[in-house]
């Protein structure tokens, strides 16, 4: 059984004052597999982020349904982990009371909340930083810290919004290889919105292609490049080609939609 | 080029030594004025004469408690309104019905001039000290429903929403989000609406109060006394000042991470 199954979920945002409708995504069905790192990559404004709010429970669906475990998404919960594009960290947490938010907000106590975020402290590479306040961060220290908060909760499922799409590209590549080592070593269920073609690939088991708006799965195209992978897979032939084809079915969408 | 000044910080030092200076060129002027006899002094007494009177008021007179007086009813006032407007400016501000039920009266009611119940409130309740408390509690209470009702709404609706992706429920968001999201704001408002505070006060006491610096300052026009109420004034002004550093000091230490 798929950890998670969206099922024919279409959405339509009403027109403000009367205005036209827009619809932002037509239904669409996926399934993600446990310990599945799922990308999907579309052009900015095709409805893959609406795709990413309508699992968080953040938006409800005008069609379909989603399941999470067999079990439907009604709202918000602690169960699917969201890293948004912007920054979202508690300005008025420091590092480690970020971490713990979630687990504050389920009523563990301070030990348990001690020994989990200090294990991923660790494993963001934050030593040191614990009380730091988010404004005393760089962006990208600011996106490993809304992982861990993230990651802390143990959800079922992670949900990543262009999390890197604000930072410089040499920060976004080491970032993309923190994540990647995250994975690999805790094998958790990952759906990770992109429009960086490269950013795709290079973390993905499977690049969702999404159509330009109103957005739908264009294609569907598995990675089997080794575990684990070092960023020089980039230059790879197997890399190369993949990103070609993408740059392709991308491109036709660009094209069509300007 | 020429190098920038605009929003260019200044060093600690230099903010308060340009601070002080235009006290001191103040005084001078205010000095040259009445020292050119421009003014006859019965109109506009002279710095010293000023700082004498508030010696001998203090020391003769026990301006002392007047001074006091003032303080406590300001801080009685502004302290009942803060206690009723924090809570429901945080309700109007996190729920809309609560906001569509009060807003429009509230906003009405911010510009009924608290000075103008005054005669009112002398008929209700006397001279004594109700009616100075219910003057600072007009004047302020409005204001800072309104004012703390549009810093909760303001809230960043994008840590509202990681907060509920990390399990949070809607009390939860409200204590730990919307109330430490909005606390420092908040304080400052308070601060802010404190300062209208004074200025309500010595209107009640000036109308009718039988002690505190407004009283002082009537008593003393009947005597055309100048440099009483000219002290008078001067000593309203630098408790303003010194509640008003008080405050801000509380707000950073408080609030450290707003200042970072």
């Amino acid at each position: 059984m798929s950890r998670l199954s969206i099922e024919g979920v279409g959405k339509t945002f009403p027109g403000v004052n009367g205005g036209v409708s827009t619809q932002a995504l037509l239904p669409i069905d996926l399934a993600v597999a446990d310990n599945d790192f799922i990308t999907i990559l579309g052009l900015s404004g095709c409805g893959k982020s609406t795709l990413l709010r309508l699992v968080a429970g953040l938006e409800e669906p005008t069609t379909g349904r989603i399941l999470l475990d067999g079990l439907p998404v009604e709202g918000p919960g602690a169960d699917r982990g969201v890293v948004f594009q912007s920054y979202t960290l508690f300005p008025w947490l420091n590092v480690r009371q970020n971490i713990c938010f979630g687990l504050r907000e389920k009523g563990m106590a301070a030990a348990g909340q001690r020994e989990i975020s200090d294990r991923f402290i660790a494993e963001i590479g934050l030593r040191g930083f614990e009380e730091h306040y988010p404004k005393q961060l760089s962006g990208g220290m600011q996106q490993r810290v809304a992982i861990a908060r993230a990651l802390a909760n143990d959800p079922k499922i992670l949900l990543l919004d262009e999390p890197f799409g604000a930072l410089d590209n040499q920060t976004r590549v080491l970032m993309q290889e923190l994540l990647l080592g995250i994975w690999e070593r805790e094998r958790k269920t990952v759906l990770f919105v992109t429009h960086d073609i490269e950013e795709a690939i290079f973390m993905a088991s499977r690049v969702v292609v999404f159509t330009r708006r109103p957005g739908r799965i264009k294609s569907e195209v598995r990675v089997d490049l080794p575990h684990p992978r070092p960023y020089t897979i980039k230059t790879s032939p197997e890399f190369t080609a993949l990103k070609a084809r993408l740059t392709e079915e991308i491109r036709s969408e660009a094209l069509a939609a300007s | 080029m020429k190098r920038a000044s605009l929003f260019v910080p200044v060093s600690h030092g230099w903010r308060i030594g340009l601070g002080i200076a235009f006290f001191v060129a103040f005084v001078v002027l205010w000095w040259l004025i009445t020292a050119s006899g421009a003014v006859p002094p019965q109109f506009l007494a002279s710095p010293p004469q000023t700082i004498a009177a508030a010696w001998q008021l203090f020391a003769q007179f026990n301006f002392g408690h007047d001074v006091g007086m003032t303080i406590w009813r300001v801080m009685g006032g502004f302290v009942l309104a803060a206690v009723i407007a924090v809570p429901l400016g945080i309700a109007m501000g996190a729920w809309k019905p609560v906001e569509a039920f009060f807003e429009p009266f509230v906003s009405f009611a911010r510009y009924l001039p608290a000075s103008a119940f005054i005669p009112l409130l002398i008929l209700w309740v006397g001279i004594g000290e109700s009616q100075k408390l219910a003057v600072i509690f007009i004047g302020c209470f409005f204001q800072l429903t309104l004012m703390i009702a549009m810093i909760v709404a303001g809230t960043r609706r994008d840590l509202v929403e990681a907060a509920y992706t990390l399990g949070s429920t809607e009390s939860g968001i409200i204590r730990h989000v919307l109330l430490p999201g909005a606390a420092p704001e908040i304080a400052e408002a308070l601060r802010q609406v404190l300062g209208l505070g004074w200025t309500y006060i010595i209107v009640a006491e000036l109308i009718g109060a039988s002690s505190g610096i407004g009283h002082m300052i009537t008593d003393s026009q009947a005597l055309m006394a100048t440099e009483n109420i000219i002290s008078g004034i001067v000593i309203i002004g630098l408790v303003g000042l010194a509640s008003d550093v008080l405050f801000k000091l509380l707000n950073r230490r408080l609030f450290a991470w707003s200042h970072l």
